[in-house]
Parts: structure tokens; sequence; C-alpha cells
């Protein structure tokens, strides 16, 4: 630590992504923060800078490169094969310091959710959990804000700066880091002022990938830096990692998810069904509010809202949701919401494109039957 | 042996929220819960007491008011309670309550079978990020979203949760274990726990209490502390009114398909 100082921001640059690996396997989520992240690397006018850990994945480097990746800073070792906090935290920190990013991006995962403040913690700077929104450039940030909220455009226009210790911090520069609170009600914008790096987890399925370009993937370069990590650096033993034996739902992929609430209770197997095979015929998944699977009815995988996934899908279809706001934080942003139930005050109607007011057990086989006849008749 | 349990009592989120004109929480039209992971942490706690002997702390930082929500996990079965509370602290992320928790752990005192407890997030920041940070203030092991729990001798073995399956991780005491939902079911308060809770050894660690400590200090406590600042807080708009279809019968539907096909989003 002893030539590192984290409050001389000038001496920090670069936008960096961690880009988390998993046996092998890149996560989606790492190739949707390369392609952010070069959007403000761009507005800071730096490079993109991916950081990859792990044992034997230096053929995953140049493909980061193809979503917008300067260049990979690649760290192998037995030691990293799986992910522990330890071997990690200690690895990142001391690249961190070495190599002095400015902003330093990381999944929400379960693994990033678990690295990112233990890192943040050693570093002493500050972290945004599970952002659903990032801006530098000023002008994208107001009009993002024109867009996604009720601020009066006079307050919009006036701001540039915030009182950081007493004094006025101009933030052009910073990162403008949003993310929802209490459940979705509010949403915050949080900036890091006074240490470097910026450093934000970032909700999987909201940034959205770039097109692939192969002549960057081979341009990008793979830096290797020195570090050191031995077994006594590790406190923690990783004795097995299982898969989930069955296949997962994958929301944040479909184009159109089918879920169901509460309003299946009566007959939860039927529910189910009816929901599968309306996805069947939209060319979807099935999804389930909180309710469903708290209560066992679908596995957690299934889960969307806040506690769960974020998706925004063509088509989601809200089968006896009522839309809590937790439910509509997960959904909101899809492209066309169809939502049945049977409470005509549910507050999934406000958000809702189309609603009908009815049985889900009733309306859903018609609907699937009109909708195999438009399909037939285009 | 000693279990520490840290808990936040929290705004109940998952009913009606009301939110100001200002953009801010109506707080005072919510009624005030304990963080639901936290009953999870505080249930292993109570599981491993049965089996161990060990004495269950529970910590909590908020105003004075917290005090009541500390008395109910007596009654559910701790020990003792502390309450961290201070004008000092007021005003702190994430950050700064790890360095002002550690330190009322510190103090506590972190023997070498001992074990920090935490929720994995609380429902109102829903951040996920004080445990790891105090396991890293205090220079822990951590293992976070715990599912199951396994105490041999000094080495636990906990099953960490991941989206697409599992970790099997040991670790030695001490360290510091995120508890997630799907670890237990937390138990309710006994009458006994009801009649004894006031008569339990109860602390409040105020900003002088902790001052000695390395990690308080004026710079990393509070809002002068928090490396983090928030820009502006807004309420998101509502999506603006969609059609409601009339009825719920078959011509509604086809409706709705015609409308659907015609615009191609079918």
């Amino acid at each position: 630590m002893s030539t590192f100082n984290n409050t001389d921001l000038a001496a920090f640059k670069d936008v960096w992504v961690f880009c988390e690996q998993r046996q092998g396997v890149m996560m989606p989520t790492s190739y949707e923060l390369i392609s952010e992240g070069r959007k403000l690397a761009d507005e800071l006018g730096v490079e993109l800078c991916g950081l990859l850990l792990g044992d034997n994945v230096e053929g995953l480097a140049k493909e980061l490169g193809g979503y917008g990746a300067d260049k990979v800073i690649l760290c192998e070792s037995p030691l990293l094969k799986e992910y522990t906090t330890d071997g990690y935290t200690k690895v990142i920190c001391d690249v961190i310091e070495e190599y002095k990013p400015e902003i330093m991006l990381i999944g929400a995962t379960n693994i990033g959710r678990d690295l990112g403040p233990r890192c943040a913690a050693r570093l002493h700077t500050g972290l945004c959990a599970d952002c659903t929104h990032l801006d530098v450039d000023m002008d994208i940030y107001r009009d993002f804000l024109r867009s996604a909220s009720t601020l009066p455009e006079e307050k919009i226009a006036g701001l540039n700066s915030a009182m950081v210790l007493g004094q006025k911090h101009d933030v052009s520069r910073d990162l403008k880091m949003t993310r929802p609170a209490f459940g979705g009600h509010l949403m915050a914008s949080i900036i890091c002022p006074r240490f470097r790096p910026a450093m934000a987890t970032v909700r999987p399925g909201v940034m959205k990938k770039a097109p692939f370009d192969q002549a960057k993937a081979d341009a990008c370069q793979i830096v290797k830096p020195n570090f050191s990590l031995t077994e006594a650096d590790m406190s923690t033993q990783v004795v097995e990692v299982v898969k989930a034996a069955k296949k997962l739902v994958d929301l944040i992929g479909a184009d159109v998810v089918v879920s169901v609430g509460r309003g299946i209770s009566k007959d939860v197997q039927g529910g189910i069904k009816l929901a599968e095979e309306l996805a069947e015929v939209l060319g979807g998944v099935v999804g389930g509010s909180r309710a469903t699977i708290d209560s066992g009815w679908l596995s957690a995988d299934h889960q969307v809202g806040q506690t769960g996934k974020t998706v925004h899908p063509k088509i989601y279809v809200a089968l006896g949701i009522s839309g809590a706001i937790q439910h509509k934080a997960g959904m909101q942003d899809s492209e066309c919401i169809i939502a049945v139930n049977k409470n005509e005050t549910a507050p999934i109607f406000e958000i809702a494109d189309y609603g009908i007011c009815g049985d889900l057990f009733k309306v859903t086989p018609m609907l699937i039957d009109a909708i195999k006849a438009a399909k037939a008749a285009k | 042996m000693k279990i520490i349990v840290c808990v936040k009592q929290v705004p109940d989120t998952s009913g009606k929220v009301a939110v100001n004109p200002d953009g801010t929480l109506n707080r005072a039209s919510m009624a005030a819960i304990t963080n639901p992971d936290d009953l999870n942490a505080v249930e292993a706690a109570l599981a491993l007491k049965e089996q161990t002997g060990a004495e269950v702390v529970v910590v909590s930082m908020g105003p004075p008011p917290a005090e009541g929500m500390l008395r109910e996990v007596i009654a559910r079965g701790a020990d003792r309670a502390v309450l961290v509370s201070g004008r000092e602290f007021g005003g702190s992320d994430t950050y700064a309550t790890s360095q002002i928790l550690a330190s009322a752990i510190s103090k506590i005192g972190v023997e070498s079978e001992d074990i920090v407890m935490c929720g994995r997030q609380a429902i109102d920041g829903d951040t996920a990020q004080v445990g790891p940070q105090i396991a890293e203030k205090l220079g822990l092991p951590q293992v976070s979203y715990a599912a199951e729990i396994k105490k041999d001798g000094d080495t636990l073995t906990i099953k960490r949760m991941l989206e697409d399956g599992y970790m099997t991780i040991k670790v030695k005491t001490p360290c510091l274990i995120t508890c997630i939902k799907e670890l237990n079911t937390p138990r309710y308060m006994s009458v006994d726990g009801i009649f004894e809770c006031y008569s339990k050894p109860y602390e409040v660690f105020d900003y002088n209490t902790l001052k000695d400590d390395p990690l308080i200090d004026p710079t990393t406590i509070g809002l002068k502390g928090s490396p983090t600042n928030i820009l502006t807080s807004f309420t998101p708009p509502q999506k603006g009114a969609g059609m409601m279809l009339e009825g719920a019968d078959k011509e509604t539907c086809e409706k709705l398909a015609g409308i659907l096909a015609a615009k191609h989003i079918i």
C-alpha cells in the first residue's frame, strides 16, 4: 500500500471490467459490462480493459476485445481455478494498486457481490451495489434523467455539482451510478468523488451486449502482470462446485416471458401448465413472481423482480400477478406488457400495455387459441 | 464460543410504500421490521447454540428505538444485545457502517472459535455489502450466500449458493458468514423468552465507547467518512396507461391477438 494513494484522482485512468468466468466459461454478464464499459471509456477518452482471472483461461481473453476491450489483463494460477474471496481479492487489489484504473465494474452475480465489497473495503474506496444505469457524460446523464425520472427540468438542467465535505464538487468526470433502493420505490444516483477507483457492481441482464467485432477481437492486447499468490493467502477451501442438475430457465435471454403469480394458487399445476402452453405458442419461457418462488411452486431461477432477475423481453405476460413494486422493478422495461388479473385495481394494470380483467384459468386458454389463430392467419 | 449476529431494523417495503412529494421515502407510513435475511442468521446462530452451547450476541447499528427489535431477538433465544447508536454514525454508507460495526464486534471480542453472522442483504438498500466489508475490516475469512452450515470442531462446511448451482466451502473459525432464506426457517419468540427479554444484558455502544478503536476516526465514519455520496434521488415515472380490454371472453382475446399481430409483436 506504500505508494498507493487513492485520493490522488489524477493518477488514475482507464475503465476496468472484472470478467467473471466459471469453469472456463465466460459469464454472459462479462460481455454486457465490456459493452457498457466501452461507452464509459469513450466518454472519458480512456482505454477499456478487461480483468480476467482463472487457470488456463487465456483462450477467453481475445473474445472480450470483440465486445470493446482494448486490452485484457490476464492473471492465471492454479490457485485461481475456482473463485475464492481471498485469492481473487488479493490479486485484484494488487493489480489495481499497480495499474490504477479510474473505474472498476463487476457483474452483480453471487460471486461479484462477494468480491466487490471485499475489494472496495481493502482499497478504501466507494462501491455502489447492483447498478442499473451508468453515465459519465453530463449531457447523456441529463437525458437519462429526463426519460427515467420525474425530476423537474430546472433541477435536471442545473445539476452539475454536489456538496462533498462542505465543498462544491464538480461531478462532470465522476461515474454516476444509478440504482434502485427500497425495493424500486426510489432510484438514486451515487458518486464516489474522493477516491479511486469508483467501483460498481452491475445487475446482470440490464446492460446491452454490443455486436461482436472479429477485427477488434484480433487487435485486443493481452497483458500478463506479475502477481503473487500462495496457499497461505487463502483461508477458505473449495471442496466441490456443483452445477444445478436440471437446465435452468434462461429468463434474461428470452424474447418472451410468461410469468405467473399468486393468482394460480387455486390450481398451481394447472396454472403453470397454462403458462407453459402460452409460452410455447409465443416462443418464450415461464417466469414467476416472488410469491410463486417462496411458496415452492417454481424454482428460484424463475424469479422475476428486485430479488430475482431483471428482464426486458419483447413480450411479458403477467398471469395472476398483482404487480408489487419489487416485481415491476424486474420487468417494467419490457417492450410489450400484457396482464391478466381478476382484480381490476391490481397495480400491474398501471404499467401494462394491454390488460384483461378476468380469471386467468378462463382467459389464458382462449388467448392461446386466439394467438395460434392469429399466427396461422399471417 | 460466541456467535455474534448482525441485525438491522428496516422499513417493510413489501407492502404499500409511500413516497413523499420531494422524492424521499415516507418512513412514518411503514412498519419497522427486523430484516428478513437477518432472522435466518439469528436462527442459524441459535441452532449452533443448541449444538455447541455457544453464547449468541446480537448487534445492531441504528437509532435508540431499535432496542425493541433487539429485545425481540433476545426473546427468540439470543443471550445479550448491543445497540450501536450515535449521532456521529449518522449518514454512513456501507463502507462507514462496516467500519463502525467491525469496531463494535472487536469490542465484543472475536476469539479463535467465534463466528460472526449476517443476513445476505437488507431489504431497504439490497446492497449485500456490509457483511463482506465487516469481514475485511476484521481480517476474517468470509463465506456469503450460505444455504447450509455444518460445524465439526473448528471447521465449518458451508453450502454457498450460486445462480447455477452451489459450492461447498470449508473454513475455520473465526469467520464471517452471510445467510440466505434457504438456510432455515426462523423460530418465533418463546413465551419464556418474551418474559425474560428485558432482564437479559443489553448495552449501548456510542461514539465514546468505540472512539479508541483505530477503525473509528472522524474521516472514516458517518457522512464525512463515507466514500460514496448521493448525487440525486428520484422516483421513476409511471409508464403511460395502457389499454384495458373490455370483457374477458373469446372476442376480447381475439381482439388482443389481432392487435399484437397488426403491430407485428407476434
